[in-house]
């Protein structure tokens, strides 16, 4: 029999990536939280990849990290292996990863949720969602509980309608063997959310006695004293690696010989998988004329003998995936522990939400993660906390946080979302982001510890130290500017030696900095009054100084961008009834709602005459505002 | 808002031809290409204040002109405007804007001096479309000799040339974002070397684009010679050439008579100009001093000398005019007994032509010789041509971003930032083929009619 068990000012539905972000934020910033979970023990898994971080992902964990989140801290102290990507590429896409030990980072989260004031954790699978006559949520369990909440986070992951595929074998769901929540989704679609289906999938587990290492080559480059938190201390300790492996022509082969028993190629799955991370008989089938395939060898933890390998991921049967894994070099007599799958899931399509994260047409219910489309722990957790941060807001009648294209990978991550919306599992690149140059992974603090500050996840203390990291660039930049450094053998030698023009008089520092083949530490020798610093200081100014032109020229079109993201588009337009927007237009508009003609022209199918269309609609509408008032 | 400058005034030979400039540093950047002759700098003024003096540009003096300042909001865009109206003839106004161009201006983009109007509020909608509507009549023709050029081989062209940047910055997204992936890495050299290939062809355009507005807008043209060496009767047999194409420009206030004619494929906006020669006439003397001044503006002379008479001290001071200039001697009146020393005429000019008026000879080989002069000669009129200064500055962008990726690869720059370049160039040129649904707000409303108003 229904019973009521509690009422909470916002419930969060999933405690994975994106539910846990989400529960935090709004439990820390005041609002009485509860998060649920179909099994305690599946909080913050990682049913993929055990890494954190990687190319544009590492610059969203450190932005959560700078808005105070918590997957930043979590994965420093959950690391058995970190690297810098991209080395030599230059700043803007150097990207922080990390291997997870997975067990100790799901034991980590789970306890962060349960020691965490205001915030309830519970074991219980949703299985309705209403709203009452005072527009609160009711939130039924398969237990028959009833809790209510003002606000409601979906953050449901591939346990929403979850449906697993090996071959010719299918069966209801979650990830990792868990039980996935299959009544919830009708009570969505009863709401009018439009749900459809996506698929991912994961590569299998191997036991690594049955790996001969011998024949691999072992991954070591890359070593970095960055971490994600900037609270982090210390450098990062490598305690595992990660080992490289090819496919060949025998693995092609197998593939080939047994795609007829691929659901994939027999049309049993519908859902649309992510064009960014295929299954490895996609790989074979999209590019045969690839030779060979490299794939990672990753470690799932210290206290395991689990490995996954990456870029393996397979829903063959699993006769065939053990067939086609035992003709690679190093994998002849390897045992499978975990057999590798796809999985097919509900979601939303994201042009139902506002760049709040909050559906357009459900006030008070706010999707986040997988839910709205991505791929990605990173991703999950990015939108987790904005939606938690809104959701909170919203309960204590505060203004909501849209971070715009410019300030964050986050940003950019969710106006991609609810504007361009997505049609296989969204994945972050750094090429999503226009103004990349800008949103290193260096400054995401200088970017948006401010914003976290204000809104209030960041404490007065940390907030202090920034100021002073602050102070400390600026101080070091003037002095740089005013530091000659005079003529000398060494320094010729030097200026010579890395392919750069020897001087003909003494120089100030600065100009020495900014030329591309001279580093900080470079220099060092021949700046004597060099203060002792922070590395991260120094980072900041070289940076800052030798992409000086780049950045500007950034900053210039980020203000053209701005001059459209400040015309306002009320909630209440009727598209329908502005003269001179064509069709497509007007049913893209009313269906997207665009927050700004800035996001209006962002929109595909709305052209630049649509966007004028609207601003002389808004000019006009102003004027007889005026002319009326 | 940025700052804009364009040609308010029609583009055809006429009486005054005025740029506007408009933004935030209108003043300032007037300033950069305006002296006025009292010396007082233009920022100093007040709105509705004028100033006379000179247009420079890098290359030196271009023209005399009056500055007229207005101080934001009292503009017709509501913003900082100044108004440089300078003598006549599209060559010299246009080097006035494209001075102004390189002096921290942008090229307006169509009909953008009137949307900033509109949102700057000091017009409303109808009468937006009431101006636009007005503009919009005279230049349709040109308009749609525009449409077709975009829809055809520039557009086809910029759009490889866009295509093929897509290519490489897909390619370099591809590197960086799957750093762990087997994905061949382009050579440093391999790079630079696509990069430069973009770059020439861009540059190409952009070095056609003279040579194809002497196509389509005609060159100004100046006829001189001693009094009565047969000036006019070279003007009236261009002008019967081609009878249809002849418009007299009505209401000119000075002593030159301006005919627009065909020459062969080449409009010529010509003058025939006073007759040169030494005067203490005081009426006759500014009549002179114009035509010298004409001279020294055109950008093709005809120098006239009268086969049946000998070459005189005034004679040499024509080649004087025409020295390091396009022109063309043009010998007149071989049907009668020649007297005229043509080993001088040849030391002083490559071109040559001689033509008889009564016998109507000659026409040919002056078509011949201009083409040539021009470099017009066998100019593929199909083929890809910039056609406006918007296009013109799209272009620029696109080739500059990519001049500077280059620069920066050679320099060592990180490839982060050279991918930048590549897709600052991709924009530019999506812009100008009207691909990209813009920030920068290009609408169709104002952007059908001509730059300008």
């Amino acid at each position: 029999m229904e019973y009521f068990a509690k009422s909470y000012d916002v419930a969060v539905i999933g405690a994975g990536h994106a539910g846990i972000e989400a529960a935090l934020a709004s439990a820390r910033l005041g609002a009485s939280t509860v998060v649920f979970a179909v099994n305690l023990d599946s909080i913050g898994n990682m049913p993929c990849n055990p890494s954190i971080g990687g190319t544009s992902k590492g610059h969203l964990v450190r932005e959560i990290d700078a808005l105070g989140g918590e997957t930043g801290k979590a994965a420093d102290k959950t690391q058995i292996q970190t690297r810098m990507l991209n080395m030599g590429k230059g700043p803007a896409v150097h990207s922080l990863r990390a291997q997870i030990d997975r067990r100790e980072y799901s034991k980590y989260m789970k306890h962060a949720l349960e020691k965490q004031e205001g915030l309830d954790v519970k074991q219980a699978e949703i299985v309705a969602l209403s709203r009452n006559g005072d527009g609160e949520w009711l939130l039924k369990t398969k237990l028959d509980a009833v809790y209510s909440a003002k606000c409601v986070i979906l953050a449901t992951g591939t346990f929403l309608g979850g449906r697993i595929y090996i071959g010719e074998i299918s069966y209801e769901s979650g990830p990792d063997g868990m039980f996935p929540a299959t009544e919830l989704s009708a009570s969505l679609k009863k709401l009018g959310i439009p749900l459809r289906r996506f698929k991912t999938g994961t590569p299998s587990r191997v036991n690594r006695r049955s790996v001969d290492f011998s024949v691999l080559e072992k991954q070591e480059d890359g070593e970095t004293d960055t971490r994600f938190s900037f609270c982090t201390e210390g450098r990062a300790e490598n305690k595992s690696y990660c080992y490289i492996a090819y496919t060949n022509d025998e693995t092609k082969k197998v593939i080939l010989e047994n795609l007829d028993r691929s659901p994939m190629y027999s049309g049993k799955i519908e859902g649309v998988g992510p064009r960014y991370c295929p299954s490895f008989e996609d790989k074979i089938v999209r590019f045969p004329d690839k030779k060979r395939h490299q794939f990672f060898i990753e470690p799932c933890g210290l206290d395991t003998e689990e490995l996954y390998l990456q870029g393996m991921s397979s829903s063959l049967p699993e006769d065939v995936q053990l067939k086609f894994l035992r003709t690679i070099k190093g994998l002849e007599n390897v045992e499978v522990m975990r057999t590798a799958y796809a999985i097919e899931y509900d979601c939303v399509d994201p042009l139902a939400l506002k760049p709040t994260l909050e559906f357009l047409d459900l006030p008070g219910l706010f999707g986040a993660g997988q839910f709205n489309g991505s791929s990605g722990y990173e991703e999950a957790a990015a939108q987790g906390l904005v939606a938690g941060i809104n959701a909170c807001r919203k309960v204590k009648g505060l203004g909501q946080l849209v971070l715009d294209r410019s300030t964050s990978y986050i940003g950019t991550l969710i106006d991609d979302l609810v504007t361009k919306g997505c049609m296989d599992p969204y994945r972050m690149m750094t090429s999503r982001s226009e103004y990349r140059l800008l949103l290193r992974q260096d400054n995401a603090d200088i970017r948006l510890t401010p914003i976290g500050h204000e809104i209030g996840l960041i404490s007065d203390e940390r907030y202090e130290s920034f100021l002073n990291k602050k102070r400390l660039i600026k101080e070091e930049t003037e002095r740089v500017a005013k530091t000659t450094i005079h003529l000398s053998e060494e320094l010729q030698r030097l200026l010579v030696s890395k392919g750069t023009a020897p001087l003909e008089k003494g120089v100030r520092l600065i100009e020495l900095i900014r030329r591309p083949q001279l580093s900080y530490e470079d220099l060092a020798p021949f700046d004597s009054d060099r203060p002792d610093l922070p590395g991260e200081i120094f980072e900041q100014v070289e940076i800052e100084l030798k992409y000086e032109g780049y950045i500007k020229r950034q900053q210039a079109q980020i203000n053209e961008m701005k001059r459209l993201e400040v015309k306002l588009l009320p909630e209440d337009i009727n598209y329908n009834k502005i003269d001179g927007l064509r069709l497509e237009a007007r049913e893209k508009l009313s269906k997207i709602r665009p927050v700004n003609v800035g996001q209006a022209s962002r929109i595909s199918g709305v052209s630049p005459s649509d966007i004028s269309v609207l601003l002389i609609w808004l000019s006009k509408k102003e004027r007889e505002e005026k002319s009326n008032a | 808002m940025s700052t804009i400058a364009a040609i308010s005034t029609g583009q055809a030979a006429g009486g005054i031809g005025i740029v506007r400039i408009s933004g935030e540093n209108a003043v300032p950047v007037a300033d950069r290409i305006f002296e006025s002759v009292s010396g007082v700098k233009l920022e100093k003024l007040k709105g509705y204040r004028a100033a006379f003096g000179k247009v420079k540009s890098e290359k030196g003096f271009i023209d005399e002109a009056v500055a007229l300042v207005f101080r934001a909001p009292k503009s017709y865009t509501g913003e900082d405007v100044v108004e440089i109206s300078c003598h006549g003839g599209l060559l010299v106004t246009k080097q006035v804007l494209r001075a102004a161009l390189s002096n921290g201006a942008e090229a307006a983009a169509p009909g953008e001096f009137t949307k900033r109007a509109f949102l700057n509020g000091k017009i409303d909608l109808t009468r937006a479309e009431a101006v636009m509507d007005i503009i919009g009549a005279k230049s349709e023709q040109s308009e749609q000799a525009a449409f077709q050029t975009l829809e055809g081989s520039l557009f086809n062209k910029i759009n490889k040339i866009s295509l093929f940047l897509k290519g490489l910055a897909a390619s370099l997204a591809a590197w960086v974002d799957y750093p762990d992936e087997e994905i061949d890495d382009i050579s440093d050299e391999e790079l630079l070397e696509k990069i430069e290939s973009a770059d020439g062809e861009l540059r190409e355009l952009i070095a056609g684009f003279d040579t194809g507005r002497i196509v389509t807008q005609g060159v100004e043209t100046a006829i001189i010679g001693r009094p009565n060496v047969g000036k006019s009767t070279l003007m009236n047999m261009l002008s019967g050439y081609e009878k249809s194409i002849v418009t007299s420009v009505a209401g000119t206030t000075r002593d030159i008579v301006e005919e627009s004619v065909s020459l062969g494929g080449i409009i010529l906006h010509l003058a025939d100009t006073a007759g040169l020669h030494e005067t203490d006439d005081t009426v006759e003397k500014i009549g002179v001093d114009r035509t010298k001044k004409r001279t020294q503006r055109a950008t093709l002379i005809l120098a006239v000398f009268d086969s049946s008479e000998q070459l005189n001290e005034e004679d040499e001071k024509i080649f004087e005019l025409c020295r390091g200039k396009n022109a063309v001697a043009v010998i007149n009146k071989t049907d009668l007994e020649p007297k005229l020393n043509a080993e001088i005429i040849n030391n002083n000019f490559k071109n040559v032509v001689y033509i008889s008026a009564k016998n109507n000879s000659g026409i040919k080989e002056l078509e011949q010789s201009v083409e040539k002069l021009l470099g017009t000669e066998g100019f593929d009129t199909s083929s890809a041509m910039l056609n406006n200064e918007r296009q013109l500055a799209c272009c620029k962008q696109a080739q500059e971003s990519l001049a500077q990726a280059a620069e920066g690869l050679r320099a060592g720059i990180t490839r982060d930032a050279i991918n930048v370049n590549i897709d600052v160039a991709i924009e530019a040129l999506d812009t100008l083929t009207g691909e990209k649904a813009t920030e920068s707000v290009v609408n169709e409303i104002f952007s059908r009619f001509c730059v300008g108003k």
